[in-house]
């Protein structure tokens, strides 16, 4: 598999693959407790999909709490901040397959592509404005391990005008980023 | 009475506060946090991970992180799985020397090398290698380089989980419990810093 892998070297928001380093399941093998656990069973197609799902009760579990975390603004922080605080934190821990999809996510939602793009090329100390610094400084402070998320991040939160599920969103986001790069980055690698 | 939600008990959210009424408004995240801990915790199938593993697994990704209710909760649930309590000062031990602070590791050779920053690759102590035994060894050690430097990790080193005795099932729900955890440990500690500053 590793022959055909030609890896991106820098961040980049174009459109990257993902070669898998273990066997997934082939798609002639999946079963009715498979495709349950896929969730959308187009996903059967996903060579990443189709090894996530050997424990498909947990990869159903985790994609359903992915889909409320960042697609559910009935109310909360708009999209393109979920988008920024989950390329902010692939950014941070390096995971250049999930920087590349949620940069390109962030930049359709907010039409602000230079900035996003910004991020990418200097890295979470980029200058993006009061609310955009604050939202990926949160995320940086919650993926630092030891976690290094404190009151002073709530602080700039709230000065920069998020309300308390706003801040929620923000923790989520960047929460759940920290569980998504550990799997991109652990069980395979990115392809251009 | 409602089972308890993991996530809500660790971040002390009590029913009806201001950030319970918060977390109802993702009731499908919340949910399902939850049956994701349960699924890697009270899994249908333990063929492939043992409880006794997961238990060992957690209790030293989340002690890795600092001390907190998190860390406790799995280190009291390794003490309450069967076999578990003789894993402790191994894994106590493990912890102590692995300690460090991430993320860190190496980016592919380019124009993000100037970017790569060296630490701690851990591996566990001869002392703790007889009672932990391979597979756990293993384990720990992938842990490790799953918590602090995710982007060091390479092909190899699913090889030598399979090696160990890993199965690519087992490889699987492993990553995810690691990873899970990573994300538990800050949706607490998020939670808890924003009800500390409401209090």
């Amino acid at each position: 598999m590793s022959a055909t892998v030609n890896p991106p070297v820098a961040f980049t928001q174009d459109e990257l693959g993902w070669v898998s380093w273990i066997e997934p399941l082939p798609e002639a093998e999946l079963t009715e407790r498979h495709f349950n656990g896929l969730v959308d069973r187009a996903r059967a197609k996903s060579e990443y999909f189709r090894l996530l799902v050997r424990d498909p009760e947990v990869l159903e579990a985790r994609t359903k709490t992915d889909k409320d975390i960042f697609y559910n603004v009935a109310d909360g922080l708009p999209r393109a901040e979920r988008e920024l605080a989950a390329a902010a934190t692939s950014r941070y821990n390096g995971c250049i397959y999930c920087a590349s999809v949620h940069a390109r996510f962030a930049s359709t939602y907010s039409k602000r592509r230079e900035d996003v793009q910004k991020l990418l090329d200097e890295g979470v100390d980029a200058d993006l404005g009061e609310r955009w610094n604050a939202v990926v400084k949160a995320s940086v402070a919650l993926a630092s391990t030891p976690i290094a998320f404190g009151p002073e991040n709530i602080a700039e939160l709230r000065s920069a005008g998020l309300d308390d599920a706003e801040i929620v969103d923000v923790i989520n986001g960047a929460s759940f980023f920290n569980w998504a790069n550990r799997l991109m980055l652990s069980l395979g690698e990115p392809s251009k | 009475m409602a089972p308890t939600d993991i996530i809500d008990k660790l971040a002390g959210i009590e029913p009806g506060s201001a950030l319970d009424g918060i977390r109802a408004r993702r009731l499908q995240a919340r949910e399902n946090a939850q049956k994701s801990y349960l699924s890697l915790f009270e899994p249908i199938d333990t063929g492939d991970f043992s409880l006794l593993e997961r238990a060992a697994v957690a209790a030293f990704v989340t002690g890795l992180h600092g001390e907190s209710p998190v860390a406790a909760f799995y280190r009291d649930k390794l003490a309450a799985t069967s076999g578990g309590a003789a894993l402790l000062d191994a894994i106590d031990a493990e912890i102590a020397r692995g300690k460090t602070s991430g993320p860190y590791g190496s980016f592919p050779a380019g124009p993000l090398s100037i970017e790569n920053t060296a630490g701690l690759i851990f591996r566990v102590s001869a002392a703790s290698k007889s009672g932990l035994g391979t597979r756990l060894v293993a384990a720990l050690e992938h842990a490790h380089l799953l918590v602090f430097r995710p982007r060091d990790a390479a092909s190899s080193d699913m090889n030598a989980l399979l090696a160990a005795g890993w199965s690519n099932t087992g490889i699987v729900t492993f990553s995810q419990l690691v990873a899970f955890l990573s994300f538990q440990v800050r949706v607490v500690s998020g939670l808890r810093t924003l009800a500390a500053v409401n209090a």
